[in-house]
């Protein structure tokens, strides 16, 4: 699997490159700054980008801007965002064209190697893996949602928002102490509730989340 | 709220036109203002009075010893007693005439801004504090001193006295047209007053050669034009001569200032202060007291990893879980210094993402399109988390909005919510807090916020937008 890296402090970067690497990733560029980013997706076509937020010659959220662009010039190419910090706002943008393969963690979580090349790899394969902090603030205060996910039972937004965050049905039931023919029901009740039509499991999956996300 | 003049010059250019109903309104307000200069008038007399009695009952009595010697007669009871009448005068009515006269002055500033759209700032020496320790009301000597010595209460008493001599002129000058004009026009006696017969019977035609009915009529129709196109510039007139005797002088505007900035700054420096501190108490007890723990976490590791390798890898892990905490501390504390989306997108964004985060609806509206300097960001970001944590926390509201927008030279925020009102910005320190962060850029807060609700709080920050 072929990554692209955008990181502008070198340490970090290096970390980055010898962490895929060390988890079987083939790593075909790694960047410091949005336009040599934006030129390797263009000429490495990989099968996932991984993109600082923050990144020079602006030091604002030029990677996040560079993210957004290669994934209108190449739609559904998976991208996932790193930050210092997590904003509801930016999760938004980056869920919006309804695609999925979209992750945004803090960077903190690079600090666990299994889970971390975990989420590189559901993204790749068109999943989401939203970061528990930013599923934490939109939990801090959706017990008043309204709409279809008002619906939704506590045990099924608790279902809904580790999907959220990534995980398979299995990791789920891992975490919930639950089988996980439990977690399969859970989900086939979301589903249904969110008005999702049967197709693709992986999918309906991507479009649950954007129904929580895009609240 | 401007003045009809003002209106007139304003929104439709220099020489836009306004109507009849403007010019009339204009005349309305010109005989609004002369009943206050009469009620100045007596305001002047009032004040002059005792002093006059007094002295006059002092010279007579004087002039009158010298050409009598020291005899006490008839005469001399007179003159005693006019002197005690206006000495009491000066102690009871004088103060009194003197606070009325200074309403008198704001009043007719205010009504100068609203009526003329002529603006006159006032500047008024700060009432001093009570010398009697315990009592509310200033001793007579010690307002009187203050009243006095304060240089706007003399330019207060010379506008009643410049009022009374030259601004009746202004002010009914064209009422004066048109009335005289109504009349002309009226006089020939061709026009039917209903239920009163000819004009003619009830006003004399005035005697000049060639009065005849039609040259008359244009006489009148020509007064009458004159009278209303000259109403708004009049009006506008007054203001200016209000203006230029009320207005401070560049002195005192500039002393007021300096007292306003030193007082801002002194709070700036405070606030920073304060600031600065909760940043050091908090990187000391968080992020500091985290890293230490781990170098012994990874000291300990380090001796055990011969011995026992598996105590030695718990020891690492929690070493890493350590650094998890210790950076998420560290995000807290940088959110409250400079939030990120602040600087990555500038004000509107940023309480776009405010309100994501809030436990509220919170509708964000207005355009806002470039950024504002950085400090006035970073001022109106705190101001609005800190007017929406507000209203979650004492209004009861289930929504708010926040309208931004930057309109002549000023970013404007408006912040309300379909709470229970009663926020009173005396009470609560947050809301002082607001207003003294937006008073460092010579912004202003201001709350309504009846009881019942709703809640509306107008920020307004002077500033360029790039």
């Amino acid at each position: 699997m072929r990554v692209v890296i955008a990181e502008d402090l070198f340490l970090l970067r290096d970390g980055l490159i010898r962490l895929l690497e060390a988890y079987g990733f083939e790593v075909s560029a790694a960047v410091d700054n949005g336009e040599d980013f934006l030129a390797a997706v263009r000429s490495n076509r990989p099968d996932i980008a991984v993109v600082d937020v923050r990144l020079p010659p602006s030091f604002t959220d030029e990677g996040l801007r560079a993210a957004l662009r290669a994934r209108a010039e190449q739609p559904g190419l998976p991208i996932l965002v790193l930050s210092q910090y997590v904003e509801q706002l930016y999760a938004r943008e980056l869920l919006a064209d309804g695609a999925g393969a979209v992750g945004y963690l803090l960077k903190d979580r690079v600090l666990d190697g299994a889970q971390f090349t975990d989420a590189v790899k559901r993204v790749a394969d068109g999943g989401t893996a939203m970061d528990p902090e930013v599923i934490a603030r939109l939990l801090a205060h959706s017990t008043a949602a309204e709409g279809p996910l008002g619906r939704l039972s506590p045990r099924e937004r608790e279902v809904l928002s580790l999907m959220a965050e990534g995980r398979s049905n299995a990791a789920i039931a891992a975490r919930l102490v639950v089988t996980e023919r439990a977690v399969a029901k859970h989900t086939a009740a979301i589903f249904t509730k969110l008005d999702l039509q049967p197709s693709d499991d992986d999918n309906r999956r991507v479009l649950a989340v954007l129904a929580y996300l895009g609240r | 709220m401007n003045g009809v003049a003002a209106r007139a010059g304003e929104a439709r250019g220099p020489r836009a036109r306004l109507g009849l109903h403007g010019r009339l309104l204009a005349m309305a307000y010109a005989l609004a203002l002369f009943g206050l200069l009469l009620t100045g008038a007596v305001l002047l007399l009032v004040v002059l009075a005792p002093l006059v009695l007094a002295a006059l009952g002092l010279g007579q009595f004087f002039k009158y010893q010298l050409n009598h010697g020291l005899a006490f007669d008839g005469q001399d009871a007179r003159d005693v007693l006019a002197l005690l009448l206006g000495l009491a005068c000066c102690r009871f009515v004088l103060p009194a005439a003197l606070l009325a006269t200074r309403r008198l002055a704001m009043l007719t500033r205010r009504l100068s801004a609203r009526w003329c759209g002529v603006p006159i700032a006032a500047a008024y020496a700060p009432a001093p504090v009570p010398a009697w320790a315990g009592s509310r009301r200033l001793g007579y000597q010690q307002r009187m001193s203050w009243l006095l010595s304060d240089v706007s209460t003399w330019r207060d008493l010379l506008w009643l006295a410049v009022n009374l001599v030259t601004g009746w002129v202004l002010l009914l000058a064209p009422v004066t047209l048109v009335g005289v004009g109504v009349i002309a026009f009226l006089v020939p006696g061709s026009v039917i007053v209903p239920g009163m017969g000819t004009a003619s019977r009830w006003v004399p035609p005035p005697a000049f050669p060639g009065n005849t009915p039609s040259v008359l009529l244009v006489i009148g129709v020509a007064l009458v034009a004159l009278g209303l196109g000259t109403a708004p510039v009049a009006l506008r007139g007054y203001g200016g001569l209000a203006r230029l005797v009320l207005a401070p002088s560049r002195e005192a505007d500039l002393a007021r200032r300096v007292e306003q900035l030193a007082q801002t700054r002194r709070e700036t420096l405070d606030t920073g202060a304060a600031e600065l501190r909760r940043i050091e108490r908090d990187l000391h007890d968080g992020a500091q007291a985290r890293l230490v723990a781990m170098g012994l976490t990874l000291d300990a590791a380090g001796r055990l990893i011969d011995t026992d390798p598996a105590a030695a890898r718990a020891l690492l892990y929690e070493a890493r879980d350590a650094s998890a905490r210790a950076l998420a501390e560290l995000r807290d504390l940088v959110r409250g210094i400079h939030p990120p989306v602040l600087a990555d997108r500038g004000l509107a964004d940023a309480i776009r993402a405010l309100a994501l985060d809030s436990p509220l609806r919170v509708q964000v509206t207005g355009p806002l399109d470039g950024r504002l300097p950085a400090p006035v960001e970073s001022a109106g970001y705190f101001a609005v988390s800190e007017l929406l944590a507000n209203v979650a926390k004492h209004s009861g509201a289930g929504a708010a909005a926040v309208d931004l927008r930057h309109s002549s030279g000023s970013l404007r925020i408006i912040v309300s919510d379909d709470g229970a009102g009663g926020a009173d910005p005396s009470r609560g320190t947050g809301l002082q807090g607001v207003a003294r962060r937006v008073a460092a850029f010579d912004g202003v807060l201001v709350v309504s916020s009846p009881a019942g609700g709703p809640t509306v709080i107008n920020l307004e920050v002077p500033c360029e937008l790039s």
